[in-house]
Order: structure tokens, then sequence, then C-alpha cells
């Protein structure tokens, strides 16, 4: 494809034959084979850019109700105008705007909700790892029980105790994740541990903590990264799912699943109050995913499944 | 075999003992006073509130309390519903087969459906139908499924009027429950059009609860197959001179479904808690739609109930995937046990 350019436009190489390319660039290199990978990340840093210049690009205010434009339809459509382009809700809000304010919860939602979710499991991971005996079992054991409840059951509950609420919910969709992480992780650093350098280390009298994360730890990341992109799209997923059910994100918070929620009973009046907070989650999480599967490639090749 | 099999159900008590301590802990964790909690809305009198405390033993050792709950678990009295005074497994039981109908008819969908494109995909892997097959999966992968039903609604109820929104059966007619499955109930009851009626009240919530196990399936499928593919045996089975189809039919498709009855298997947790979400859309009177309202009407015990339940079913149906797993695989069955 439009390779060639690129290797013509480089400075000639000196005697030394070329540089071998930096660690970024290798990565780049390869990611890049992966056309849907590349496409998936685009998207994704497009999302970002209007997350943060939500105020800037959105045409109203979120949660702004025009008196005079209840349930206007999107402007290609008879009765619609440029004034709402996907036309306005059942309250008169700008649905495009709100989507556009809807994106800075999914995505710093999923995102947080996958560094708790990380974090927790890395060093749960570690510890049950390094100790192994009977924290081990006690940990492992207590991973079992919460990979036996399916994931959203799990997250409602845990939104039942603590009561409905976006930050209720991250948490209960991080406890969620847990377990894979936990699980990954000690698989990881069990594996490392018998290798020589981590001897060699131990011997060279580096303490516990620094065995744990600054000898062993580096190693496990890359299927741990990969684990990471991939519940980044279902927690993505469960969180909208949490906001439709009632549990997630309050009214009039502009997250796409509790969008879903309150457009529930116009789905045969108004298809666009429906469609588009929908449209918005699947096209983000069609692109995680994307960008995942690329990483996978890279990053974890015995994980590549073709 | 019957070592494996027991090794694997040894395996399993610990987690069922960790569950029933999850669901045990959930009524405590929940905030303010059990008793308020499970006398609802209504309150209760001082007096009484110490009666029942001492009564239901809330005032004993947790410990105790805890033996207490398991041994009434073993018995199978996992409470009675705070709302209609029912014991929660009554309530569970008489749900359970609607969820059953729908989750059987949604897996079979995506086995039918998923396995042959999964293979035909391995088969002709690199061409337009492989690539079609790879992005649709991917979207029925990344679908929001609770949309996904609302956009069906929209088309089939609303624009084409084909199928009904909500409900398992048109109130035209009324089934004795025998079974509990709708299709077959409607079927014995012999009154004209009720079977027809059913079936169009099971399609949309079938194909939308189907939806990501019919990805995860084909996608699975096709990894699997190409792994095959390229094992020396069906090299060998090739060169022999073997029909094509004799060589994928046999030789590869029997090892490749190995890892897919897995895959299948593991839908089971997919399914149940799709489920929540599809029978919440479409009114479908299972158990999931029952576990949503009931933490809406604060109704715990029956939550409680419907946890250990559901927790249980998914434990129990990854030890028959796993014990088939070792049938199907006996270099698994020798390995491990």
């Amino acid at each position: 494809m439009a390779r060639a350019p690129e290797t013509l436009d480089r400075p000639a190489e000196d005697a030394l034959g070329p540089e071998p390319p930096g660690p970024f660039r290798e990565f780049w290199h390869d990611y890049r084979q992966n056309r849907g990978a590349v496409a998936g990340l685009v998207f994704l840093l497009l999302l970002v850019a209007v997350a943060l210049l939500a105020d800037l690009v959105a045409p109203h205010a979120p949660d702004v109700q025009y008196r005079d434009a209840f349930l206007t339809p999107p402007v290609w459509q008879e009765g619609g105008s440029w004034r709402f382009p996907l036309g306005t809700d059942a309250t008169g809000r700008d649905i495009l705007s709100r989507i556009i304010f809807g994106s800075r919860y999914s995505l710093s939602i999923g995102f947080l909700v996958i560094v708790l979710s990380l974090l927790g499991g890395i060093t749960i991971g570690l510890f049950a790892g390094f100790f192994r005996g009977w924290i081990d079992t006690l940990v492992m054991r207590l991973m079992d029980v919460l990979i036996a409840i399916p994931g959203l059951l799990l997250a409602l509950v845990v939104v039942a105790i603590m009561g409905p609420g976006l930050f209720n919910a991250m948490f209960a969709i991080a406890i969620v994740y847990l377990p894979h992480f936990v699980r990954l992780t000690r698989a990881a650093t069990l594996a490392e541990l018998s290798r020589d350098y981590v001897t060699g280390s131990r011997v060279a009298g580096a303490g516990l903590a620094r065995l744990m994360f600054v000898t062993v730890l580096p190693n496990c990341m890359p299927p741990l990264i990969v684990q990471a992109t991939l519940s980044f799209s279902t927690a993505v997923l469960d969180m909208a799912a949490l906001g439709f059910l009632g549990m997630g994100a309050q009214p009039p918070t502009p997250e796409w699943g509790t969008m879903l929620a309150d457009a529930r009973e116009f789905i045969l009046r108004a298809w666009w109050v429906v469609t588009f907070p929908g449209m918005a989650i699947l096209f983000t999480v069609l692109a995680i995913n994307l960008v995942g599967d690329g990483l996978r490639d890279v990053l974890d090749p015995k994980l590549k499944r073709s | 075999m019957l070592r494996f099999l027991l090794t694997r159900l040894g395996l399993l008590i610990p987690t069922f003992l960790g569950v029933t301590l999850i669901a045990f802990l959930f009524i405590r964790l929940l905030p303010g006073d059990p008793i308020e909690i499970l006398a609802g809305e209504r309150g209760v009198s001082p007096e009484r509130h110490a009666r029942l405390m001492r009564e239901l033993g809330f005032d004993r050792p947790l410990w105790e309390q805890y033996l207490g709950y398991l041994g009434d678990v073993l018995q199978g009295d996992l409470g009675r519903s705070i709302v209609t005074k029912q014991p929660v497994i009554r309530e569970f039981l008489t749900l359970f087969p609607a969820t059953l109908e729908l989750s059987l008819c949604a897996i079979l969908l995506a086995v039918v459906i998923g396995l042959p494109v999964g293979i035909l995909a391995a088969v002709r892997r690199g061409t337009v139908f492989d690539h079609s097959v790879m992005a649709v999966t991917l979207t029925g992968y990344s679908m929001p499924i609770f949309w996904w039903g609302l956009l069906l609604i929209i088309l089939f109820s609303g624009i084409l009027g084909w199928t009904p929104v909500s409900g398992r059966l048109s109130l035209l007619y009324y089934v004795e429950p025998v079974t509990g499955f709708m299709l077959i109930d409607t079927l014995l009851s012999d009154q004209e059009g009720a079977f027809l009626s059913a079936l169009r009240h099971l399609i949309l919530p079938t194909a939308v609860l189907g939806t990501i196990p019919l990805a995860v399936i084909a996608r699975q499928t096709r990894s699997a197959m190409l792994e095959v593919l390229g094992e020396d045996y069906v090299r060998t089975a090739r060169a022999k001179g073997l029909p094509p189809r004799r060589v994928i039919g046999l030789h590869a498709l029997r090892n490749a479904l190995i890892p897919v009855v897995t895959t299948i298997g593991l839908q089971v947790g997919v399914l149940l808690a799709g489920a929540i979400l599809t029978e919440t859309i479409f009114s479908w009177p299972g158990v999931g739609k029952w576990l949503v309202d009931s933490i809406f009407r604060r109704d715990y015990p029956a939550v409680q109930g419907g946890l250990l339940l559901i927790a249980s079913l998914v434990m129990l149906v990854n030890l028959v995937v796993d014990l088939l797993y070792g049938l199907i695989n006996p270099r698994i069955r020798h390995r491990r046990a």
C-alpha cells in the first residue's frame, strides 16, 4: 500500500546500516498492518477529541429543554431542521449534544473501571502468586465464586447494596472484571517466578516489593494490556446496560444507556430518540474491540487465533 | 473417568460454599437494619422488632447465623419474598421455564447459524465471505443487546407489524402450564393459532439473546477450524485423496469441535446475564425480569435467592461442560485426573 514512499523519504543510512527501530516504532509498524485496528484507533481518538472539546463542538447545552421543540425529528425527515440535526427527545433536549456530552461519561467511566480493576487485580494476583499457600488458595477460590455469578447480575447486586448512581455502578463493574485480572496476573507471575532472571535478582538481594513490581510485573504486562482493552469495551457495554436498567447514571445525566432508558416509551413514536444513543454505544464498543484485537496481535502473538 | 468426576465435584464444593456466603452477606451488607429490610415499607413496632430479631436469629453471632442459613439452603428453603409472601424457590421455579425456553432457543439459533458459518469462513479463508463474517460477528459481539432489541421492536413490531411487542402469548389464549415451555404447552392445548402466537412472541427475544453467543461461536469455530486445518493429519487425509467434504467434515471438524463445545458451555453465563436485559425489554415473564423487578421493589430475599440459584446453575453447567470436555477429549482426562 502506501508504505513505499516512507522508505524513500528516509535519510540515507550511515555505514553501520539502518538503525534498529525504537520500541514504539516497531510496535507501530506491526500495529498498522491491521487496517481495522487503525480505523478503530482513529475513531477512538476522534471520540476523545469530541469528548474533550464537547463545550465547543456541541450545538446546544446537554440539558437545556426547548419547550417549542418536543420530539423534533432529525434534519432529513419531514419536520426536522438544522437547529437539531439528530432531533430532540421528549423534553426538547438536543440529541446530538447529549450524545456528544455523553461520550465524556462512557469513555472516562470505562477507563476508570478498567484502571481500578487492573490495579486491584495486579496487586491481588501478585500477592497470590508470590506467597502461594493458603492466601493463594483463599484468593483463587474467592475469584472462582465471583466468576460463577454472571457479570451483570453481580453488578446489579453490588448496586443494590450500595444504591444506584454513577460511581457505585463503576465500582460494581470494576468488581466484575477483577477476577480476570487476578487470574491472569497470578498465572503470569507463577510462570515468571521460575525463570533464572528472577532467581538472579533475588540472589542479588532485591527486596520483595522490588521483585514484585520491578522485576516480575513488567514481564506480565502484555496479556494484561490485551485483557484490559477487551474488558474496556465490555465495561462500556455493562455501564450502558446498568444505565438502561436505571441502576447506573441517573437522569438527567446524558449517559448513553440512561438516555436509552428515558427513550423506551417513545420507541414506536420517535425512532430517533432510541436509535442514535445506541449507535454511539455500538460504534464506540466496536472501535475499542478493533483496537483490542490489533493490540493482541502485536503484543501477545500467542493469543492470536488465526 | 470416575476419578475425574470426583475431583471436579470436589472443586465445586468450596465454590458453592463461597456463593452461599456471598448470598448470606448480601442481606447483611445492605444499608439499614435486616428486620426493617425484611419487613419492607410497612415498618415494625419496637417490640415486634425485638421479637423478630430473636426469632430470626439476627442476635446470634454471624457464623451461627451463616450455618443456620446454609442448613436452610441445603433443605431447599431460600426464605420468602417480601412482596408476595411466597417461598422464593417456588417463585423462581415457576418463572424459570420461561427463561429456560428462551435461552435454549437462543443457544440453538446461535449454534445452528454460528457453527456452519464459522466452518465455511475457515474453509474459504481470506475470501469476501470470510471477511464479511468477521466484520458482522465483531459487530454482533460489540452489540448493546438492549438497544438491538429496541431496534428490532421498531422495525418488526412498529413498522412491519409482524411480531408482538411483549409477553409470551396473545391474551386471546389461555394455556394450562404443563411443561412450562409455551411452545410445547400450546401444542398440547390443541387451540387453533396458539402455537403460532407463542412462536411469534418468541422470535424477537430469541434473536436478541442469541446475537452475542452467535458471534462468539462463529468466531471460535472459525479459529478452531483454521488451527486444525493446518495439522499434519489433515494434510495426510488430503494427500490420501479423500474428498474435501470428508476431510473437513470428519477429520477436521471433529477435532475443531472440542474447544467449540467449551465455548458453547461458557455462553450460559452470557445467556443468563443477557436474559436480564432481554426479558426486561420484551416483558418476558422469566427470572431475569423478576430479578430486576425484585431489586426495584426492594424484595431482597428474592434477590438473594435468585443470586444463589443462578450462580449454582452456572457452576453446574460449567461442571457438565468440563465433564463433556473430558469425555470427548481423552487427552485432558488423563492429564488432569
